[in-house]
């Protein structure tokens, strides 16, 4: 368990105010300057050094991304950070936290960031359904121009540096990186091809890196307690703490920071209370949002909650919220409920996302009840593997992948809601010739 | 150079090419909906998918990856048929099955690739999407529920068309394209975005339900309602032009036709001329042939003959015209009826000198007195090319939009005189300086526009910045065959012939001629046979094989597409005829035989091709004073064959005029 000391994010359960004072008797905004100070390629040498990887869903390891940003930014094509708060992935909900009670954590990490990779402005894309969220967030920026941390000559470090915050107006596509490069321009949001990717040609053609959250508010405190203490924490090559979103059929559900690589277990036990009804009444969890595949309580129990534990159950860790789902679950509803948020969600731009989703959600439905036959399941299954890695942005996989699970662990629960429709038992009935 | 290989072919192609070209160059066939040449990249359709290696094991949308060295593109794998298989399933769930119905059938690429890449079937039992029609003006007609959502028309219409008022709304399978507020789409090219629609969308709206492609003959033509001389495809049935599409030049049109060019064809079977008239007791009745040419052979005017040459002539009938006229002993030639008279002593300087397709590497451009978007829409669109790749434009004019961003100087010619400075600095670093005259400002500002010839360096080594609008098709074609007076149409009348000929001119101050004996020689009841003495039918440009020379001096051959109604005919041979009843009978017996005689007389209209006319300004007076006034007052009628035209009236009245037509609920 990780201990109180070992804490990036202290009030992530706003038992203290989240403005400006308060943010500073926890450590915020505490000599910025200096760590500026250690100049842009330390920053990006530490970030790496820390083996911090992206904590939107990706893993991309985070100091490696801002090294790709041009070290001597042309006047007429400026660096532009942009940092994803459409946390709208089903399950998630960390980013919301960061923002209601800890949003100096991340204007720190947005100055130090934008100063590492030498950008002259930082984009905060909140989610338009956070409008209290947005509010703080709006108030916190106020409060760090009006004390000098943003703004010309921001925190005293002699860098002219602007935050921006921009309120989405509800498209779960617009938490992909372009297309929320493409909504912050002004545009309907769709995802871009790439290549060029946002570090070559991004917000306005211009350089850009898009950051998670989560991933910008702990890079202050990275700096400050030292790479290798992020470090410390976790398997090899998924280092570090985590905020992890427990939701579902678990006694106590909650948003808790802990080491990376805890197992499943032990993650459940420490800080939830166990399982609705016990270990034996779990069905299956999603680890990581919605888009990544379902794992079954066998495999999940001990299984290490990281990139790399989950990807070997056939899963991911994606933004770590974790949905526990008990043997009381329609499991087959509730991955059709997914099909739905994916079809109402896909932008309609490219073929067979568009066309996919609701084809997959439709057929979900009557998985659901049974009303098919047992070919269809394989039909669908087809279908998923004609919409997985034909689109533009990852949103065609994040449809398809659930499906996917649900089919692999879950045939013979579908299987038997057909034959129990048809009424036969064990194969589907004959119907006669007309 | 990136070299690659495509399905084991080793080819080369050039820096920045696609995967997609690459496939091409290698003589593969790569399907696509969303992919244009002449449009930006979507990627969205999915349907050129391949498999590339190095790469990640997925295919991946050969239109939008580069080709780099050392690729490996199979187009012929389980991999990349299994793709195409389902795109094309996903594509056809929510695509109705009302080919039979459908306008675009026997043309429409879904057929087509769903043919050759389909599966033959489809596994989709539930309900199809529908699509309410959206109301995109008199020329779209719309059945979204066909759509694809390629966005092709979209892009179309912020690329090419610089107007932005296609979009998409909604997300998912419920987006939908969609004008502005579902208004009509404003642009003088909107035809185009139904060639580019794939699938059966946006169809032609003038001609709904009127004809099978397939049940159409080709014919090979050249476009007469502007003068940039648009390479057209007249398709007919029977005795009817059915439709006009543009053909493909990269010189002159690229792909594109505008809307006067598509949609006139139903004002070629309406007030036409089809039987002699002459005048009697000061009312138009019908007469034959014989009656009407002894009706102008009574008038015996000797050699006190003129000839005005209308806007619609191909060169044949103009040099039967002068053929006959010069046997007549007259040389009073004119084709610039509205009564322009801008000096015509140098060819050169009143083409179109940098060509067309060099207006796209322009750098620095200067429009005096030119409404572009209007007289000339497909080089306004090489405007745009050219300010994308970095171009500054200026314009001298009243103000109108132009589809792009330019700076106004004022509507002003003496401003010609004294060019404000950062004019005089775009053009000082211009590698490719160009100054445009549009009618307007021919006859107060051309003095003023040769005089910035010298010092801006407008003709230099392997450029030619120095170019004249015109609006007639005829215009070109007529100065090089002398038909201009001095004076312009004033000496014509200066000279009070008691015989004219009005060779399809329709837009002549008839008042001026009233002591004339008039004789209009012309395929529409227009302005024209309205002040006629004597009426002969003639053909209008579909129905007559025909030379034609654009603005920019380009030589080009129509072909006969139908034969002209009624007892109307040729031009040319009604020419012929009455220089036989004349007693000076002109010396060719058919149309080779009058081309060969033309080619003789002006060789330079004796083959197909750019014309180059030497460069010589004629020295005028440098001081221009005045203000321009643009010529064309309302695009969709322009000339008699559109004012004839029930869609080109509609456009008119709802596109320029703000009328609202009520759609009948069906």
């Amino acid at each position: 368990m990780l201990q109180d000391k070992d804490r990036i994010f202290t009030n992530v359960y706003g038992f203290q105010p989240w403005n400006l004072p308060a943010a500073r008797m926890r450590g915020d905004w505490d000599d910025t300057k200096t760590l500026m100070a250690l100049g842009q390629d330390t920053i990006i040498d530490r970030v790496k050094a820390s083996g911090l990887r992206g904590r939107g869903g990706a893993g991309f390891p985070t100091g490696t991304k801002w090294s790709f940003m041009p070290k001597e930014p042309r006047p007429d094509r400026p660096n532009f950070l942009v940092i994803n708060a459409d946390e709208s992935e089903p399950g998630s909900c960390k980013d919301r936290e960061i923002i209601r009670h800890d949003p100096h954590k991340l204007i720190e990490g947005a100055l130090i960031a934008g100063f590492a990779m030498r950008a002259r402005a930082a984009y905060i894309y909140i989610r338009g359904e956070y409008i209290r969220e947005a509010e703080t967030l709006f108030a916190a920026v106020r409060e760090a121009y009006d004390s000098g941390m943003l703004g010309k000559n921001a925190a005293g470090s002699g860098y002219d540096f602007d935050v921006f915050v921009h309120r989405g107006a509800g498209a779960y596509i617009c938490g992909e990186e372009t297309a929320m490069l493409e909504s912050l321009e002004g545009k309907k949001g769709q995802p871009r091809l790439k290549p060029p990717f946002p570090a070559g040609a991004g917000l306005y053609g211009c350089p850009t890196t898009v950051n998670n959250v989560e991933s910008i508010a702990v890079v202050p405190t990275i700096l400050r307690r030292g790479p290798e203490w992020f470090s410390s924490f976790g398997a090899e090559n998924n280092k570090g703490t985590k905020l992890f979103q427990i939701s579902g059929h678990v006694n106590k559900p909650v948003v808790v920071e802990e080491a990376m690589s805890i197992s499943f277990r032990e993650l459940i036990e420490t800080h939830c209370g166990g399982i609705r009804g016990g270990w034996d009444n779990l069905l299956a969890v999603i680890p990581g949002g919605s888009s990544v595949p379902l794992v079954p309580a066998a495999q999940i129990m001990d299984c290490a909650m990281d990139f790399d534990g989950l990807r070997a159950v056939g899963s991911g860790l994606g933004t770590a919220a974790v949905i526990v789902m008990d043997k009381s679950t329609d499991i087959v509803r509730a991955i059709s409920r997914l099909s739905y948020f994916y079809k109402h969600e896909s932008c309609g731009q490219c073929t067979p996302c568009r066309e996919g989703t609701g084809w997959m959600w439709r057929v979900m439905e009557r998985l659901r009840t049974g009303d098919a036959d047992i070919s269809e399941i394989d039909t669908l299954h087809q279908v998923t593997k004609q919409v997985e890695g034909h689109t533009i942005c990852a949103l065609g996989d994040a449809a398809a992948w659930p499906i996917q699970g649900l089919i692999r662990h879950f045939r013979p629960e579908i299987e038997r809601r057909i034959n129990e429709r048809n009424g036969t038992g064990t194969a589907p009935m004959q119907e006669a010739a007309e | 150079m990136p070299k690659l290989k495509v399905d084991g072919i080793e080819v080369e192609v050039p820096q920045g090419a696609t995967v997609l070209q690459a496939c091409e160059a290698a003589g593969k066939e790569i399907p696509r909906f969303c992919y244009h040449e002449r449009l930006s990249i979507a990627g969205n359709c999915r349907m050129c998918l391949v498999e590339v290696k190095p790469g990640p094991p997925k295919p991946q949308a050969s239109c939008a990856l580069p080709a780099a060295d050392n690729q490996e593109i199979r187009t012929d794998s389980p991999m990349v048929k299994a793709a195409r298989e389902g795109v094309m399933e996903f594509l056809l769930i929510n695509h109705p099955l009302d080919c039979p119905i459908c306008d675009q059938g026997g043309e429409c690429d879904l057929q087509d690739q769903s043919i050759a890449y389909g599966k033959g079937h489809s596994r989709y039992t539930e309900n199809k999407r529908a699509v309410t029609e959206k109301y995109m003006g008199p020329i779209i007609k719309t059945i979204m529920t066909r759509c694809i959502q390629c966005t092709r028309c979209v892009r179309f219409g912020e690329e090419v068309a610089g107007v932005d008022e296609i979009g998409a709304i909604y997300r998912g399978e419920d987006m939908q394209i969609t004008t502005y507020l579902e208004k009509a789409f404003k642009s003088e090219l909107s035809g185009n975005t139904v060639d580019l629609c794939p699938v059966g969308a946006l169809t032609h709206k003038p001609v709904a339900f009127e004809y099978r492609p397939w049940e159409l003959k080709r014919n090979l033509s050249i476009d007469v309602m502007d003068a940039v001389g648009t390479n057209i495809r007249a398709d007919s049935r029977g005795r009817q032009v059915m439709r006009v599409l543009p053909r493909i030049n990269e010189d002159v049109n690229e792909e594109w036709a505008h809307d006067k060019t598509r949609y006139h064809v139903d004002g070629l079977v309406r007030r036409r001329l089809d039987r002699p008239f002459v005048r009697r007791d000061g009312k138009l009745v019908e007469a034959s042939w014989d009656e009407a040419f002894d009706a102008i052979a009574a008038v015996n005017a000797g050699s006190s003959v003129a000839a005005i040459a209308g806007d619609l002539l191909d060169c044949e009938t103009m040099y039967a015209a002068k053929a006959l006229l010069k046997g007549l002993g007259s040389e009073l030639l004119e084709s610039r009826q509205t009564g322009m008279a801008y000096d015509v002593s140098s060819l050169g300087a009143v083409a179109f000198n940098p060509t067309i397709a060099g207006v796209e590497e322009a750098d620095a451009i200067l429009l005096i007195g030119s409404n572009l978007r209007w007289e000339a829409p497909l080089i306004n669109t090489r405007i745009r090319k050219a300010i994308k790749k970095g171009a500054k434009v200026f314009a001298i004019g009243p103000e109108v939009d132009l589809t792009y961003k330019l700076e106004w100087l004022g509507n002003d010619l003496s401003l010609l005189g004294k060019l404000p400075d950062q004019v005089v600095q775009a053009f000082d670093g211009a590698s490719k300086p160009l100054v445009i005259v549009g009618p307007g400002a021919l006859k107060d500002g051309f003095g003023g526009a040769l005089a910035l010839v010298e010092p801006m360096n407008l003709v230099r080594e392997g450029w030619n910045g120095f170019g004249v609008i015109h609006t007639a098709a005829a215009r070109m074609g007529a100065l090089m065959l002398g038909f201009a007076q001095r004076g312009g149409i004033a000496d014509v009348v200066a000279a009070a012939p008691k015989l004219t000929f009005f060779l399809g001119a329709d837009e002549v101050d008839f008042s001026k001629f009233a002591n004339s004996f008039k004789v209009f020689i012309g395929h529409h009841g227009d302005k024209g046979a309205h002040h006629a003495d004597v009426i002969l039918p003639s053909a209008t440009y579909a129905e007559k094989p025909g030379t034609y020379v654009n603005l920019e001096g380009r030589v080009q051959h129509a072909d006969r597409a139908v034969f002209a109604p009624g007892d109307a005919r040729e031009d040319w041979s009604i020419l012929r005829a009455l220089s036989d009843r004349l007693g000076r009978t002109l010396p060719f017996d058919s149309f080779d035989e009058l081309r060969a005689a033309m080619a003789a007389e002006v060789p330079a209209l004796g083959q197909e091709g750019l014309v180059t006319f030497p460069w010589a300004a004629p020295a005028l007076s440098a001081t221009s004073t005045g203000s321009v006034t643009y010529p064309i007052a309302d695009f969709y009628l322009t000339n008699a064959i559109c004012r004839a035209s029930p869609t080109m009236q509609r456009c008119s009245a709802e596109l320029l005029h703000g009328e609202e037509f009520a759609e009948a609920a069906e």
